[in-house]
């Protein structure tokens, strides 16, 4: 029961990483319809971004404060990233719409093979680890042969994912560019004729998308001290099928698919073998994709002529 | 950037649109490199290092930054420049009442026999140019490495080109070839040429497997699957040890023979048998000519196809699959075939690969490989035969010689290595492509009717 306790915690907060992910993936195929294949390797380059901007603010300028250091660099992560998505949507999406049907997927596979070689080019191909930065656990309940705890480090990612969705839930609900962009995802056209700026919605889009892909590529950074520049397309693929099994262009969806994604590779991986984790997490998107295509919470998709 | 959806889309306006300003042109290239220095900080500014203790270095590199953002400015400027003066020529022929014929020049006429030619002709041409057989092993080297990826671009255009079914999972079926021949002839000592077309069988048949289930997904969706597969494959062959022999791969593969005959030195050997002198190089000419073989194959067999009902159903399918089914085709059967024969050809490529190799591990069948056919297929045009051979080259041949070229070290300074920047350029050739010539960089296949509006 320890034991579960546990990696229910530990499944809970690589979820919460998978479905900020996720959340990219879905925004974009609601909005566009395709697959941002190089989301992933947006996310390994916020890592790096993360990283870069840690080592300065710790040993150039010297900061100590944990939790300084942390905002810090989540908000220049997201700002640094934000611009990265809004750049790849313009130089590599844009012209394409209206082109053939793969075109935008095949892009999207060139943009990712360039963002993890450009990577390598400028930071090298090794590891890269940082010093951890904060230790401290809770210790929720103990007896004599397990101790479950939930780590500082696991209740930061909780409770900042718990944050950037409630802040993002308002925004998509509540705000006018929440309203143009669910118009948009129904009726590119007709949002047009109603005067919102499609081509504006679309590029917001694609910088949010950045932007939560940042946030989880700082606290990768932050949970497992080390990014290297192939670290995008598992995590990648992961939050694709995350974003599927919860019902792909449903927000709430990519975010419970997600949780359910990072429960079960880690009770995968603590239940059975380690070596098939990825295995399980790959089976589960061709079995999601074959049989419910519309995943948990997604609308079916009408097939238009 | 916005320029690149007004020029896609060039409509015959009466008035010639008047060359922009120069100022505008500096202020938007100064824009770009404004972005430009946007991105490069800081994964291009600061490079992080192992340092001598526990944490890492940064080296702040300005410098290069600065040269990026110059680059880029000077390219954009340039590029607005040739744009429009492009662009006031058209507006000028339209004006003029000329309108610009689209001619339709056929490269593959005059490219095709010749690559043939040269193609058929490269062990000679390399054992004269560089005076003796054993001197001209690197270009005949580089000749088999190149005509696998075309076979394999032959293959896939098969899939994608033909059929339009994107698969990223193609090196799973190269992978099952190759474990076919290798675990075959190790464990029970088949010979090659039992063992080849066994492979293309057993690739077939798991572009069957493959291609059942995902028979009802369309584009985005199949390509994922076909990704995932391809990965399952992998993790399953560096994860079953008593199999596959896990990342440690399989070893000792027998090399290949002429027909039955070894090439060894002495009795019974090929040299013997057709009274030459002992050369370890015929090995390597016989390999170059049995991948030329089935390459050949695969050309012709595609080239067929495309005249059959079936071929012609795949490229009907390619251009509007419920058009398709609306008119009767079986689609079922059509993409199970074109799965099934694309995977048989990348099936054979595979027995070749570990033929050649006498290794094969999981660690040369990841997802790259995959992204470096479709690339190939890409850059090719998408089903152009003589796109893809010339792709392949273009690919896999120019790194290759790039290393050589000793300027480039004096420019970029030592140490630099092209084949570093090889899959950065592969990618970003990815995408320019789709930008600017989604039909291909040699596209003898343009539809005959186009509609001019967009799709939404």
């Amino acid at each position: 029961m320890e034991f579960f306790a546990q990696q229910f915690i530990n499944g809970l907060t690589l979820g919460s990483i998978y479905g900020l992910i996720a959340l990219g993936y879905t925004m974009v195929f609601g909005i566009i319809g395709m697959v941002n294949f190089a989301h992933g390797d947006v996310f390994m380059l916020s890592s790096f971004i993360a990283l870069i901007c840690f080592l300065i603010l710790t040993t150039w300028l010297g900061l100590t404060s944990v939790a300084l250091v942390f905002l810090i660099v989540l908000i220049l992560a997201m700002v640094l990233t934000a611009l990265w998505g809004w750049a790849i949507e313009r130089v590599a999406y844009r012209p394409l719409r209206g082109s053939f049907r793969l075109a935008p997927l095949i892009s999207a596979i060139g943009v990712s093979i360039f963002l993890s070689n450009f990577v390598q080019v400028v930071q090298g191909a090794r590891n890269k680890p940082v010093p951890p930065l904060v230790r401290e656990v809770f210790v929720l309940f103990q007896n004599e042969q397990y101790t479950v705890t939930l780590s500082y480090k696991q209740a930061i990612i909780m409770t900042t994912t718990a944050a950037l969705l409630a802040g993002f839930w308002y925004l998509v609900q509540r705000t006018s560019f929440g309203r143009a962009q669910r118009a948009c995802e129904q009726d590119r056209r007709m949002a047009a004729l109603l005067g919102i700026n499609v081509d504006r919605t679309i590029s917001l889009t694609f910088v949010l998308g950045a932007a939560l892909a940042a946030v989880a590529g700082t606290l990768y950074l932050l949970y497992y001290g080390v990014v290297s520049f192939s670290d995008g397309f598992v995590p990648g693929v992961k939050a694709f099928t995350a974003a599927v099994l919860g019902g792909i262009g449903s927000l709430p969806g990519a975010v419970l698919g997600g949780l359910i994604i990072g429960l079960i590779e880690t009770f995968w991986s603590a239940y059975f073998s380690i070596e098939y984790k990825d295995v399980a997490a790959f089976l589960i998107l061709i079995v999601v994709l074959i049989f419910k295509p519309s995943g948990i919470l997604g609308r079916p998709e009408v097939e238009k002529v | 950037m916005a320029q690149g959806s007004t020029i896609g889309q060039v409509a015959p306006t009466v008035a010639p649109r008047s060359t922009a300003a120069l100022p505008a042109l500096l202020k938007d290239a100064a824009l770009f490199a404004l972005v430009t220095l946007g991105l490069a900080i800081p994964v291009v500014a600061y490079r992080t290092d192992l340092g001598q203790g526990t944490g890492l270095v940064l080296t702040g590199r300005w410098g290069l930054v600065a040269s990026l953002c110059l680059a880029i400015f000077v390219l954009r400027l340039a590029q607005r420049l040739v744009l429009a003066e492009v662009s006031r020529r058209r507006d000028a022929r339209i004006l003029a009442g000329v309108a610009a014929p689209p001619v339709a020049v056929r490269p593959a006429r005059i490219l095709g026999p010749l690559t043939l030619a040269i193609a058929l002709t490269l062990p000679f041409l390399a054992a004269f140019g560089s005076g003796g057989l054993s001197e001209g092993r690197y270009w005949i080297d580089l000749g088999i490495l190149i005509l696998t990826y075309v076979m394999l671009g032959w293959g896939l255009n098969i899939v994608v080109g033909l059929a339009g079914l994107l698969d990223l999972g193609y090196v799973a079926f190269y992978a099952v070839g190759a474990y076919s021949y290798a675990l075959l002839s190790t464990v029970f000592g088949l010979s090659f040429w039992i063992c080849l077309p066994l492979s293309g069988l057993f690739a077939a048949a798991f572009g069957i497997l493959l291609g059942f289930p995902v028979l009802r997904l369309r584009g985005d969706y199949l390509a994922i699957v076909t990704l995932a597969f391809g990965e399952i494959i992998r993790l399953v062959l560096i994860n079953w040890t008593d199999f596959s022999g896990g990342s440690a791969g399989v070893s000792s593969i027998p090399r290949v023979n002429f027909f039955g005959v070894p090439f060894a030195a002495g009795e019974g050997g090929f040299a013997a048998l057709f009274g030459l002198s002992f050369n370890p190089m015929h090995r390597v000419v016989f390999l170059y000519y049995l991948i030329l073989v089935l390459a050949l194959i695969t050309n012709l067999v595609t080239l067929r196809m495309r005249r059959l009902p079936l071929g012609r159903a795949w490229e009907a399918l390619r251009e509007d699959e419920i058009a398709c089914r609306s008119l009767g085709i079986d689609t079922t059967i059509t993409k199970l075939t074109a799965f099934a024969l694309g995977a048989m050809f990348a099936g054979f490529a595979g027995s070749f690969f570990a033929v050649r190799q006498g290794f094969v591990s999981p660690e040369s069948f990841n997802f790259l490989e995959s992204a470096i056919i479709l690339a190939i297929v890409v850059l090719g045009g998408m089903g152009s035969q003589i796109g893809v051979a010339i792709a392949a080259i273009a690919m896999v041949g120019a790194p290759e010689l790039l290393r050589n070229l000793g300027f480039l070290r004096a420019v970029f300074g030592e140490g630099f290595d092209p084949n570093e920047y090889r899959l950065l350029l592969f990618g970003l050739a990815m995408v320019g492509m789709m930008v600017w010539r989604p039909r291909g960089l040699i596209s003898e296949r343009t539809p005959s009717v186009r509609l001019a509006g967009r799709k939404s």
